[in-house]
């Protein structure tokens, strides 16, 4: 919780990780490209004081993570997304069960999300009811532009896709967040194009679908069809840090977000450790969008309180204290209630 | 670098050359992006990776991107098109691009080197070239050039609801207008001062039911691609130690 101006704000932290990218753990040269690709994110968007070295950037400590994310970082939940990457890193760069861990020590502090990949096949179909069961899953993280052996990626829109979708449905895991890369197959087409999330989201309108990145760099894209799919979210996880390096850029994505989807699809995340939540958030509950930027409206604690945590909440049905609600909902206590499904 | 006069020239022109490339993602050149790392023509030496530039016109270009995983396709097209671009420069010899620091250089370097196309450098990855990728991306900068050009005559005046009526020959002449006029070209649309304001992504003129929609995205798509060049001129500047972006 962080609380500003009299005013008191539920955080959810809607995309974190806990990783590992040490030079042990890195199977190749495309293993530590990862990293430091990461790291170059962190180092070009986080303000100076808070830039860690690559040595700190690699693994967080169980300490510092709860210190980043709880003590220091007013999270009241924080969403564990897995990203496998096992064809870069020896034991994976970041899974399922090595967030479970953390996830299973402090149950009133994480949610563990599971993945899937559908050139798994069968196998992995079976492997997700495993982990959904283990784990008791209600949402997964797809990354399309996993590698693996000779390929380089999957779209949502592929058959063996379709049928994993299904299998969430079966086992109730309902919030798929789905996060693009620079690989796909094939490799001409644009990697970042949402149209498979249209596709998937026009198929199974009982899933939700948190597209991360609000699509960037695609974010016209994903607009677009958000417009159009009731059950398609952004996730702000990347777009957050350009509150501190380029505010107004940072007004126009939220101002465009607000615009098309609406302050109900759109939320918080520190993508952590990329960045770390506690400035990320009194940041944002101090942002305005600048006033000659005259076609956005002003943001409203409402809505800020909305993006920063009760969006989330509603999607994964975690209790929000009474106080720390929105007075008079119109859709009933908001954060309390089951996914509404479209 | 060399110092001869004539030669120095000739650097010049092929540096001229590689400003023609434009990143198509970012809709910029790739030297305003800073991805010339260097330009090495007709002299003996070492050139930034060991190699040896001999006389006679040979040119070796060195470019580098924002990240070691930047999308390969859009790698290739900047290599592919630098080739192409400095080659046409007269008085050039045999060409070298060389991409750096990515994890697919040798593969986009080798393919280009032997003229094996997109999907003959990466044999099962792809299931064609890059024409329909370079198209797409073609149509976004000219939304997003033509929303410029709309946003400055709505400022001067004309009401919205007008813009589906007007012709280029009614937007105040300048840079815009002109960058919106090539990319017309680019696409083999109308560019001249009769042709329509507002031409929709498929070519054909924006009616007024359509207008405030066909503009909004235009201006979406312009934020993405703004903010997507910003972030890339930041990543650049961290990655090569160019000096902090603050943008």
């Amino acid at each position: 919780m962080y609380t500003k101006n009299g005013e008191s704000y539920f955080i959810v932290d809607a995309h974190i990780h806990a990783w590992d990218a040490t030079p042990a753990n890195q199977a190749n040269r495309y293993g530590e490209g990862f990293i430091n690709c990461f790291y170059d994110y962190h180092r070009n968007l986080s303000p100076a004081d808070r830039v860690w070295t690559l040595e700190e950037f690699q693994k967080q400590s169980e300490e510092r993570i709860i210190k980043d994310l709880f003590e220091e970082g007013y999270v009241d939940k924080a969403i564990f997304q897995p990203t496998y990457l096992t064809d870069f890193y020896v034991n994976g760069f970041n899974t399922t069960e090595q967030n479970g861990v953390l996830a299973e020590k402090h149950p009133d502090k994480f949610i563990a999300n599971g993945s899937w990949d559908p050139r798994d096949g069968e196998n992995g179909l079976t492997k997700l009811a495993e982990l959904a069961e283990r784990w008791q899953l209600q949402g997964v993280k797809l990354y399309t532009a996993e590698w693996k052996g000779a390929s380089k990626g999957w779209k949502l829109s592929d058959p063996w896709a379709y049928r994993y979708f299904e299998k969430c449905q079966e086992l109730g895991i309902r919030n798929i967040h789905v996060h693009k890369g620079p690989t796909i197959y094939p490799l001409n087409r644009d990697a970042f194009d949402v149209a498979d999330v249209d596709d998937a989201a026009t198929a199974f309108p009982d899933l939700n679908f948190i597209v991360e990145h609000v699509g960037l760099p695609r974010l016209e894209d994903f607009c677009w069809i958000a417009t159009q799919e009731p059950n398609v979210y952004g996730g702000l996880a990347v777009a957050m840090p350009f509150i501190h390096t380029r505010p107004r850029y940072f007004a126009q994505i939220v101002g465009e977000l607000l615009y098309w989807i609406g302050e109900d699809r759109i939320t918080f995340a520190s993508d952590y450790a990329i960045w770390t939540p506690q400035w990320l958030i009194e940041r944002f509950v101090d942002f305005q969008i600048p006033e000659d930027l005259t076609e956005y409206a002003p943001l409203t604690t409402e809505v800020k309180k909305k993006i920063l945590g009760l969006n989330a909440a509603k999607l994964y049905d975690i209790d929000v204290p009474a106080d720390l609600r929105l007075p008079e909902s119109t859709d009933g206590a908001v954060g309390a209630e089951p996914v509404p499904v479209a | 670098m060399t110092t001869a006069t004539g030669m120095t020239s000739l650097e010049d022109r092929v540096r001229a050359a590689l400003g023609t490339v434009r990143d198509p993602e970012l809709d910029e050149s790739i030297t305003d992006l800073d991805f010339v790392a260097s330009v090495t023509v007709g002299d003996v030496g070492d050139v930034g990776s060991g190699a040896t530039v001999g006389g006679g016109g040979e040119v070796v270009v060195e470019l580098r991107l924002p990240t070691y995983f930047c999308a390969p396709n859009f790698a290739y097209l900047m290599v592919a098109d630098a080739h192409d671009a400095v080659s046409a420069v007269a008085g050039v010899g045999p060409v070298t691009i060389r991409l750096l620091d990515h994890f697919a250089s040798d593969e986009i370097n080798a393919g280009v080197a032997g003229g094996r196309g997109f999907s003959g450098s990466f044999p099962g990855l792809a299931d064609d070239e890059l024409h329909e990728l370079r198209v797409t991306f073609q149509r976004k900068a000219h939304q997003a050039c033509q929303e410029r050009v709309a946003s400055r005559v709505v400022r001067s005046g004309r009401p919205l609801e007008d813009l589906a009526g007007l012709t280029l020959g009614d937007a105040a002449p300048g840079p815009e207008l002109d960058r919106l006029r090539r990319r017309r070209a680019d696409l083999g649309l109308p560019a001249d001062d009769a042709a329509p304001l507002l031409l929709g992504p498929d070519g054909t003129p924006v009616t007024a039911p359509d207008l405030v929609t066909q503009l909004r995205l235009a201006k979406t798509t312009r934020i993405s691609i703004e903010g997507n060049a910003g972030l890339c001129r930041g990543l650049l500047g961290v990655r090569y130690g160019l000096g902090r972006e603050t943008g």
